[in-house]
């Protein structure tokens, strides 16, 4: 059934040979990166311990960063959401992001109290 | 992904009516949103599991000293096996964006190729997740606890569980609270004579894990390992049955005579989103 009042958005999402072959490069040079950022996290879980005992917390941070990195290759590439429109973008990131960063700040600080309390009263 | 024509119009002509202002498709958007709300239902989890680990007293375990064994080999090899995993699955993600590309281009073929690899990568990950779980439940031969408090770690050559104390080369040996596997400083492997005396008066064995108790450290631990992997291995296995369902339609030459791979581009943004959750889970759940 083909009605003229919807536009097809769909049909936009063709592309010629050339545009392909770009996109394609850029594919396979972000898999690249994605490899190499996660060889880096094992790499540093498994030996930054014993190069440099004292620095964990500098890993875990790391290893969030590095984690965030990789989301949004994923999420901006991959998924293509950086070729959607900055309205929709933001439509999907932020009301996430400020959620999301309520609840990490609200659970880092409950838990920190509620680590006092089983130290005190444990 | 929005035709570059439809990004040059002006604020007026996007919200004046008639068109979406978004430029995207009603099942793109409607995929994006489920994505959102499926996000947080992770991201709830994973500041769950957070939150048990940071609040908690007992110590809790290392990734690298729980997860270190490669099907068929003895050794410690920490997280390979997880980095392996995680590896499958991104690869899985770049043969589903190729696929989406081939699809904006009409090339059936190229689809099905690379959508096909998607399915047998997806397939790879949910059968490494299986030996996985196999291997956390079943364990590394467990511990006893004395009536004093002591914690000793169970070996014998055999692993076995169910019986270890009559196993051949049963031994015991007093185990570091901190760390999994690891003898106590200065402690050595106990005789069978020693060994068996505080097997036959033991308090307590745990081996491998159950949603009660597990080897590795408190409950709760086992307790997210299964919730969080098995809630995104669940993901995993529902995006290959659906990858594959649009694979059988693509070779029957559906979304051709459609005149559009759409159905492509929108289960891999679903196929997308399951890696993005696994890159999550590997750094907060293994790594930290």
């Amino acid at each position: 059934m083909l009605r003229d009042d919807i536009i097809e958005y769909s049909l936009d999402a063709h592309h010629s040979e050339e545009v392909g072959r770009k996109m394609r490069r850029k594919i396979w040079l972000v898999t690249l990166f994605l490899a190499v950022v996660t060889t880096v996290e094992v790499a540093l879980g498994a030996y930054w311990k014993e190069w440099m005992p004292d620095s964990w917390n500098l890993v875990k941070w790391t290893f969030v960063v590095l984690t965030l990195v990789k989301a949004t290759y994923i999420v901006m590439s991959f998924m293509h959401l950086g070729d959607e429109r900055r309205n929709i973008r933001a439509i999907i990131l932020l009301p996430y992001a400020l959620f999301i960063l309520y609840l990490v700040f609200i659970a880092i600080f409950e838990s920190n109290y509620v680590h006092q309390i089983w130290v005190r009263f444990l | 992904m929005a035709g570059d024509a439809s990004k040059a119009l002006s604020n007026d002509v996007l919200w004046g009516g008639g068109r979406s202002p978004f430029s995207i498709s009603y099942g793109k958007m409607m995929m994006w949103f489920f994505l959102v709300s499926d996000a947080l239902t992770f991201s709830g989890l994973l500041t769950a599991y957070g939150f048990v680990r940071h609040s908690t007293t007992e110590v809790w375990p290392i990734g690298e000293e729980v997860f270190r064994a490669l099907p068929g080999l003895t050794g410690s090899y920490p997280l390979i096996y997880v980095a392996l995993m995680t590896a499958i699955l991104i690869f899985s993600s770049v043969t589903m964006v190729l696929a989406v590309e081939a699809g904006h281009r009409m090339d059936k073929k190229g689809v099905i190729k690379w959508l096909f690899l998607t399915v047998i990568g997806g397939a790879f990950f949910v059968g490494s997740q299986a030996w996985e779980w196999s291997h956390f439940i079943h364990g590394g031969g467990g511990y006893i606890t004395t009536n004093a408090g002591e914690k000793f770690w169970v070996h014998n050559d055999t692993h076995d569980t169910h019986d270890p104390a009559n196993a051949p080369g049963f031994h015991l040996v007093k185990a570091d609270e901190r760390h999994y596997l690891v003898p106590a400083e200065g402690a050595h492997h106990l005789d069978h004579d020693a060994s068996l005396k505080l097997w036959n008066e033991r308090a307590n064995y745990v081996d491998g894990a159950n949603m009660i108790h597990n080897e590795y450290g408190p409950p709760q631990y086992a307790n997210f390992f299964f919730f969080i992997t098995g809630f995104h291995g669940f993901h995993v296995f529902s995006g290959v049955v659906i990858n594959l369902i649009v694979l059988i339609m693509v070779i029957q030459g559906v979304m051709h005579r459609r005149g559009h791979y759409e159905m492509v581009e929108k289960v891999g943004l679903y196929w997308h989103f399951v890696d993005l959750v696994w890159v999550f889970v590997f750094t907060f759940f293994y790594l930290l």
